[in-house]
Formats: C-alpha cells, sequence, structure tokens
C-alpha cells in the first residue's frame, strides 16, 4: 500500500451520509421497491448497498441485497495474473424481471462494472439493470456511465481516490491520496 | 620396433608393488620399466617428459567395466571405452560379459581381445559368462574360456541365485586359477526396486531394494568361498552389513575378496531426491552410514579394490522416468578426481593407498600384467597432479556416454599423461 | 517464494509451506459457489488451453478436473493410454515435446512412475499439475481432504487424524501426511505392517497396528482404497481376512466419537477396508469429498494460471 503523496478529504462523515441519502432516494424512484434488488461489488460496494438497502427499507419495503465479486470475471488475468484472494458472490433470489441496481464505491475504467453485467448475465434476466456509485473519478476506458451518482470528481491518473466505510475503515469519508509522481 | 627410450624425470613416484614413495626419475626403455632412481642419466636418443610436481604411478586397473560391445554400441563400444579409460588414467580394463550376445563363449571372448587390441588405448580384458547367456543353469567353458582370454567369470548385472550352482562355479574354477566375480543380490527382495529402501524412497513414492537383498548373497558366497575354498570376488560393495560380513569371513581365512565403487564411497541416496536417473545404479546409493562403512572397509583392506562399474547408457535410455531407466553411471573418467577428493584430500587414505586400491591389488587378485613399475615390467602409468582443480563436464568425456552423477562437482586430482607399453595413449590438454 | 505465489506447477504438498496450503484453501471457498449457480460456469480461463494426460485409469480424478476445467471456460484436451499411442514406459519425452509445441497453458498428468509430474514440469514451460504419479503424491486429492475436514470441524490444527490401509502403495496417504503435518494436525496410520513404508516414523508420523486403536483414537479416519493386486502380491493374505482384521465396520465404531469424520477417497470397495453402512452412515463425509474436489482443482487452476514469477510479481506491483 502506498503512503507517499499528500491527502485530501473529499467528503466528510457528515457529507457521506447526505450523499447517501439523496442516492437511496433516487434508487427508490428508479423502480417499484417491490422488484428492486441490490446487488454491491465486493468489498465496499457490499457496505454500500447494504446501507442504501436500510435506507429504502425506512419507507416500509424490505430490499433484497446481494455481493458480487468480479475476480473470476476481470479480464487481466494474463497480465496482472489471478488476485490471490477471491470474495464471495451471493445472489439472494432469481434475478429474472427485477430491477437490479449495482453498487460500487468508485466508477472509473468501467471494467469493474462490465464485469459485473457479465457476471450478472449468468444468475439470470433482470428487466433492468442500473449503476449507482458514490464517486465517479472519470477516466472511462468502456462505454459505461452511472444512473446515480454521489459526486463527479476530476482527478489525475495517478490520484487514487479512497472510499471509507465504518464497517471496515473505522470512519465513513472519502479522500483523495495524490501521488508524488507516476 | 628399434629401441626407443623415454625418461620422466623430476615426479614422484609411487609404486605399492615395491613398497616405494619416492623423488625420482624413470626411464623406459622399449615399453618396459627398465630403472628407477635419482639422477639418472638417459641414453642420448631418449625422450625426456618432465614431470616436477607430478606423480608418477602404475597405471590404474578397472575390474569391473560395461562396455557395451557387441549389442549397445550406441552406448559404449570396447574402442570409446578403451579410450575414456586412459583418460580417466586406466592402463587396464576388465570388462563384464553382460553384452548382446553375453560372453559365454570362446569366440566372444576372442572378439573382445580383437577390438581391445585395435583401441590401442587401455589394455582390455575380459570376464566371461559364470552361466551360459548368464541364465544361471549351465556352466560356461571355463577352460575355452581362459584359454581364448578371460581373466576371470561373473554373472554381474545378475546374481547366481542358485546356491548349487555359485558352488559348483567356485570348485570348478579352482583349475582354472580364476576367480568368480558375483553381483550380489537376492532378486526375490530386489524385484522392481529402483533405489535404496529407506526414508528417502518412502517420501519419494520409489519403490526400495533393502540391504538385507545384497547381505544374504553376500553371507552366502561368504560361506560357500570357505565351503570350497574357491576363490570369490564382490562386485560393488555398498552397504555396511556387507562390509562387515567380509571382515569376518577374511579373519577367517575365505578366499574372497571385494570393491567399492566410487560413487558408493561418496554418494547417498538423497542424490536421488530429484529423481535424476544418473542416480540409479544397482546397488543402489545407500545412506550416510553405509558411506562411512565402505570407507573404512577399504580403509581397514576388507575392501580391497576400487572399481568404476562403469556402466554407460545412451542420453535418450536414461531421459526417462526413474522407473523406467536403465540402471548405471559412468565412472572411468571421474575415478581418480573423486578418489583423491573424497578419500585422500579427506585424510581417510593415503595416496599410495589409493594407488594401491587402484592398480596395484587390482592386478594381483586378477592376475594381471601391470600394477607395478620395477624393472622389467611393461610400462603402463599414470602421470597426475594431485591437487590441480578441475569441474566434472560429461560434455568433454571421451566415453559415448554422458550418464555420471558427478556433473559439475569439483574434483581435485587430473591425469596429465596416461602410458601404456612405453606409448602415450593420453595427454591432458 | 511469496505466500501469494505457488510457482510454477503443483507437484506435492511436501514442497509447499502452510501459508500456500492455507491459501489454495481458502481460494476454493469461493469456488464452491460457482458449482452451485445455474450457469455453472465463470470465464476466468477462457481461452487458456488444458491437456488432461493420463497414462492412467482414473475416473474420479479425471472428471473432477474436467470439471474444474470447464466451469472456469477452459478448453480441454483428455489424452488417455487407451485412446493414443501413450503407454508406460514409452516417450514421455516425447509426448513432452509435442505438448509444447502445440502451445499449450497447462497439464495435468496422471502417471504410473513416480517423479513423472516433476519430469514434466522441468521440460516444459506450461503448468503442470501432478494427479498422481505413482506411489508418490496426489496433492489435489489431500488438498480436497483437507477442506473437507477443515470445512467440518473449522480447523486442522490439533486434530487427530489416522489413514488407514496400504501406505507403502499410496500417493493419497504422502499428501495427506503433508498437508496434515504442515497445518499442524497429529498424524497417524494404520494398517499391515507389510503395507508400510520403511522409516514412516520419522516422518513425525505415528504408527498405529491395531484398526480398534485407530478407531479410538482419531478425530478423523481416512481409509484408502485396498486394491485387490496387493493380496495377489503377497502383501496381505485375502481381502477376507483384511476386512476381519482392518475392516472399518458398523460394530468397530461402537467405539468411536459420536462425531468421529470417515473420508475415503474412493472408489470404495465395499465390505473391504469400510462397510457400506459406514460408507453411506452418518459418519462418512464421502460425498462432501467429491463436491469438495471441483472447488480445490478450481482454485489450483485459477493460481497457477498466469502464475509465472514475473506475471506474479506484476500483479502485486498493480493491486489495484
Amino acid at each position: 500500500m502506498t503512503s507517499s503523496g499528500s491527502m485530501d478529504t473529499i467528503m466528510d462523515a457528515h457529507a457521506f451520509a447526505r450523499a447517501l441519502e439523496r442516492m437511496a432516494g433516487e434508487i427508490g424512484a428508479l423502480a417499484d421497491p417491490a422488484d428492486l434488488v441490490l446487488v454491491g461489488i465486493q468489498r465496499r460496494g457490499v457496505e454500500l448497498a447494504d446501507r442504501l438497502a436500510s435506507l429504502i427499507s425506512k419507507s416500509g419495503t424490505e430490499i433484497p441485497r446481494g455481493a458480487l465479486d468480479i475476480t473470476l470475471y476481470r479480464d487481466d488475468l494474463e497480465t496482472i495474473g489471478p488476485k490471490p484472494f477471491v470474495g464471495e458472490t451471493n445472489i439472494p433470489c432469481n434475478l429474472d424481471s427485477k430491477s437490479v441496481v449495482i453498487v460500487d464505491d468508485v466508477l472509473y475504467t468501467g471494467r469493474t462494472v462490465r464485469a459485473a453485467l457479465n457476471e450478472l448475465a449468468d444468475f439470470g434476466r433482470p428487466s433492468k439493470v442500473s449503476l449507482c456509485v458514490l464517486i465517479d473519478r472519470g477516466g472511462r476506458e468502456l462505454p459505461i456511465q452511472a444512473d446515480i451518482v454521489g459526486e463527479r470528481i476530476s482527478v489525475g491518473k495517478n490520484d487514487r481516490v479512497d472510499v471509507l466505510v465504518r464497517e471496515l475503515d473505522g470512519k465513513d469519508g472519502v479522500e483523495l491520496v495524490a501521488e508524488g509522481e507516476g | 620396433m628399434s629401441e626407443r627410450s623415454t625418461i620422466f624425470t623430476g615426479g614422484r613416484v609411487i609404486d605399492p608393488s615395491q613398497e616405494l614413495d619416492t623423488a625420482s626419475d624413470l626411464l623406459v626403455v622399449d615399453g618396459k620399466v627398465a630403472e628407477i632412481g635419482k639422477n639418472l642419466t638417459a641414453p642420448d636418443e631418449a625422450e625426456v617428459i618432465d614431470v616436477s610436481g607430478l606423480i608418477v604411478a602404475p597405471g590404474l586397473i578397472d575390474v569391473h567395466v560395461h562396455f557395451r560391445e557387441p549389442g549397445m554400441e550406441e552406448a559404449e563400444t570396447v574402442a570409446t571405452g578403451a579410450r575414456a579409460a586412459v583418460a580417466g588414467g586406466f592402463t587396464g580394463v576388465c570388462v563384464m560379459p553382460n553384452t548382446d550376445p553375453v560372453t559365454d563363449n570362446q569366440a566372444a571372448v576372442g572378439f573382445i581381445v580383437k577390438q581391445g587390441g585395435d583401441a590401442n588405448a587401455a589394455r582390455v580384458y575380459p570376464i566371461a559368462a559364470i552361466t551360459l547367456q548368464q541364465l544361471g543353469e549351465r556352466l560356461s567353458e571355463f577352460g575355452e574360456l581362459v584359454a581364448a582370454g578371460a581373466v576371470a567369470v561373473s554373472d554381474d548385472g545378475r546374481p547366481v541365485v542358485s546356491s548349487h550352482m555359485m558352488r559348483t562355479a567356485l570348485e570348478y574354477a579352482q583349475t582354472f586359477g580364476i576367480p568368480i566375480v558375483d553381483h550380489c543380490e537376492d532378486p526375490s527382495l530386489a524385484a522392481g526396486g529402483v533405489m535404496h529402501e529407506g526414508l528417502v524412497s518412502s517420501r519419494l513414492g520409489l519403490k526400495g531394494i533393502p540391504s538385507a537383498a545384497e547381505e544374504i548373497m553376500v553371507a552366502r558366497d561368504a560361506l560357500l568361498a570357505e565351503l570350497t575354498e574357491g576363490r570369490v570376488h564382490i562386485c560393488h560393495v555398498s552397504t555396511e552389513g556387507s562390509v562387515e560380513i567380509i571382515r569376518q569371513a577374511k579373519s577367517r581365512g575365505a578366499r574372497i575378496t571385494a570393491e567399492a565403487t566410487p560413487h558408493h564411497f561418496t554418494l547417498t541416496d538423497m542424490a536421488c531426491e530429484q529423481y535424476d536417473t544418473n542416480t540409479k545404479m544397482n546397488p543402489p546409493l545407500r545412506e550416510d552410514h553405509d558411506v562411512a562403512a565402505v570407507i573404512e572397509g577399504l580403509k581397514d583392506g576388507t575392501l580391497d579394490v576400487i572399481a568404476t562399474d562403469h556402466a554407460p547408457h545412451h542420453y535418450e535410455a536414461k531421459e526417462r522416468d526413474f522407473d523406467d531407466a536403465p540402471f548405471g553411471v559412468v565412472g572411468l573418467e571421474t575415478a581418480l578426481g573423486v578418489g583423491i577428493s573424497e578419500l585422500v584430500d579427506t585424510k581417510q587414505l593415503s595416496l599410495y593407498d589409493l594407488i594401491h586400491c587402484m592398480s596395484t591389488k587390482p592386478a594381483r587378485i586378477f592376475d594381471l600384467p601391470g600394477g607395478g613399475l620395477s624393472g622389467g615390467s611393461p610400462a603402463d602409468l599414470v602421470v597426475f597432479d594431485p591437487t590441480r582443480l578441475w569441474i566434472v563436464d560429461e560434455a568433454k568425456f571421451l566415453s559415448k556416454s554422458r550418464n555420471t552423477p558427478f556433473s559439475g562437482r569439483e574434483l581435485s586430482g587430473a591425469v596429465v599423461r596416461t602410458v601404456v607399453a612405453g606409448m602415450t595413449v593420453f595427454e591432458a590438454d | 517464494m511469496t505466500a501469494l505465489e505457488l510457482g510454477k506447477d503443483l507437484l506435492g504438498l511436501e514442497s509447499l509451506t502452510a501459508q500456500q496450503i492455507v491459501l489454495i484453501l481458502d481460494t476454493a471457498e469461493p469456488f464452491k459457489e460457482v458449482s452451485e449457480r445455474a450457469i455453472k460456469k465463470v470465464p476466468t480461463l477462457r481461452g487458456k488451453t488444458i491437456v488432461n494426460l493420463f497414462f492412467e485409469v482414473s475416473t474420479r480424478t479425471r472428471i473432477s478436473f474436467e470439471f474444474a476445467e470447464k466451469r472456469l471456460s477452459a478448453d480441454t484436451v483428455n489424452v488417455s493410454s487407451q485412446g493414443s499411442a501413450v503407454q508406460k514406459g514409452e516417450n514421455l519425452v516425447d509426448t513432452a515435446r509435442n505438448l509444447e509445441a502445440m502451445r499449450i497453458d497447462m497439464v495435468v498428468i496422471r502417471h504410473p512412475s513416480s517423479g513423472a509430474a516433476k519430469f514434466l514440469a522441468d521440460r516444459i514451460d506450461s503448468n503442470v499439475i501432478n494427479a498422481g504419479d505413482g506411489k508418490h503424491e496426489h496433492p489435489t486429492q489431500a488438498l480436497l481432504d483437507l477442506l473437507t475436514i477443515r470445512d467440518k470441524r473449522g480447523r486442522i490444527e490439533g486434530l487427530r487424524v489416522c489413514i488407514c490401509g496400504d501406505i507403502l502403495h499410496s500417493r493419497v496417504a504422502r499428501s495427506n501426511i503433508w498437508g496434515l503435518l504442515k497445518l499442524g494436525a497429529e498424524v497417524a496410520v494404520c494398517g499391515p505392517r507389510s503395507l508400510m513404508p520403511l522409516g514412516i516414523e520419522q516422518l513425525g508420523v505415528r504408527v498405529i497396528s491395531r484398526i480398534e486403536e485407530a478407531i479410538e483414537w482419531a478425530d478423523v479416519l481416512n481409509i484408502l482404497r485396498l486394491q485387490l493386486e496387493r493380496m495377489t502380491g503377497g502383501f496381505i493374505p485375502s481381502l477376507r481376512e483384511y476386512n476381519r482384521v482392518f475392516g472399518v465396520t458398523v460394530k468397530r465404531l461402537e467405539q468411536a466419537r459420536h462425531d468421529l469424520l470417515i473420508l475415503h477417497p474412493g472408489p470404495i470397495n465395499r465390505g473391504v477396508e469400510i462397510d457400506s453402512a459406514v460408507a453411506d452412515g452418518s459418519h462418512s463425509v464421502i460425498l462432501d469429498q467429491v463436491t469438495n474436489g471441483i472447488a480445490v482443482r478450481m482454485a489450483v487452476l485459477y493460481l497457477l494460471s498466469g502464475g509465472r514469477r514475473e506475471t506474479a510479481e506484476a500483479a502485486m506491483g498493480l493491486n489495484v
């Protein structure tokens, strides 16, 4: 892990909570809550999906949520070799005719989402698939866009955007770590 | 040939046959040793060879080699084997009869003698088969074989299974004064085995050959030698138990002699760890305590001679999985270096004792010319540098085969020149 | 070699560290889920070519590998000694050269000679997975045994595991012994002394001569198949006597802990080394082993794919 470079706060805990609440509202408006399924991408996407589902559930309907580990669907095995740790994939129900929302922390090249779409297709045929991300940092390499975005930022190629969640990192927030050099 | 003289000056002459270890010149006249002494005056036309700092010794004699001709000429021929021999400092070798066809008749023995003569390198002495086709069923005709040039009989490669047959051979051979040379192995215990049976074979999942497979037959042969008063020579002793059995038999006066190979006094079954088929030989590499016992046997004379069991195999034959590869390793071109490195440099044997085991004693046991440099004996000798370091590179072997377990090993002691009947037959670059 | 790297080949468990073994077991866990899906396939090894080279008859192991390969989307070719010119003792070298020329990515090899997998691995650039070499090792079988025990018990460390039967001729026993010892289990073997390899105690394994004693001692019994040839080979008098003396029977299990696990690598000789009622009974986890076999093999294929040193090093630098 990198420790060099300067660090800026993009979202504090307060801004983080507000963003999630707004996003939950937008998701609720996407489809009939009875048809909604939230699927988070391992790892922080899973936590975010859980939070969003709880927020939407406050309005009455329990939203099914799942987890997707896209490691086995990556297209870079040949170049960077296998990642040694493969996470859990858990799809809670049949996805046929559901409105599935993929949740991830940061949208960057779009390759992760491409892999997630492929993987999702192996679990059924949803009537609609949407994408919800906390941060869109630009830099797309594939024609993929998010439907719901917490915040759009523009950062350099060598910068890193870290989304922190209480459950894993002890606090909520988003930080920008600027690398000294490329 | 007209009178030809060569004088070797400035060397250290070691000749156990005369209990000699002295800084001397050595004069060879007409293929025979003429004189050993300080500051000899050579005839005017004599070739002068300066051997300062080097050892001059009777040519080494290997009583156990396989030259594969006839039948497996892609691995070795008598000619290539005899050249490999002189490159290793050997001036005489005894070739085993397990060729195809087997050396079990007069014509076959004559063929080896002729090929050996044509090779113009080391002297080649045939050992003939004890039984026809080495089948262990009928004795071969020892009288005719000896008349044709055989110096001993052996079914090497296979043991003589029947104790009755062994007894008969030991008795019958006495008429001709030749030793019975036995490869000691109980075939039912050894069946299917490819390495020493022990912890390493258990780990590697390879079928083991227990030490007892050898020791049972050594014990039998020792008892039969006593019973018959015949002469038995035990090949390639590999276990502590065998050494002890031979020691006891000798102390009781049995006419038993025995040999040890360089690989058995150097390597253990740990060498097989990587499934390298160049560590597969029969008898197999044993354990540390066996290596120590074999060295002890050489030190106290229980084991009389060092013999290589030079067993060449073509590259393709060894390039297989361990179970399917043939047994055997080459040894002629590394024996002196391994002997000096593993026995002399480690202070286990003196250089004098090593030459005793590699030249004088083998000549005496097999009743061969050579093995000494007394006046009038054939000028078969080796000149070597006991301290020169070299790395075993099998690509440089004169043998046709490369199957050495010592590849890449640094050895001390290098052959400089080998002379047979006064003629230089090998000279190092 | 770091814990993140298995190297080019999987030849045995003797040469692996505890960390590497745990990595394979941990990686196998998520692969179990893939086999539970309606579409039992992920694209991970798409475009990779794998040859299953079987010089010895095998149904279970070959099928298990084939499922694992197909569920990872690899292209597979099966070569077996019955259907082609390959025979024991014949042209393992030529086979290696041919495979190399065909630019395949991985070879799964089963061969009757110990060391054959290493022989091949030393001669080709492709990854080699040992699916059983002679009496040497059968690493994926031991890994699936370890995974099954860990699943059922939550740990390996401190468990008492007894391997029963023909240890002398068993590659399953050897791989299990290494894996179990490295992960901290207490290991024993039980069977007739004529079927025990020399010096087995020196590996840190306890030898138990009576099956009754083994049953009382163990948390886990791994019961090996007794090959019919062992009788004709003179190692035991008869299968009947073997069952009488060493068979794991319902009656003998009365002395076992209630949560004793019984494993068997298959195929089972019912009524010889194990009673039918035991094989199908409450202690048995034999079918879990079969299920876990696919997950473990998927994990091994995955971890070795692109597992060459340079790519693994690059992966560590690039992990985002």
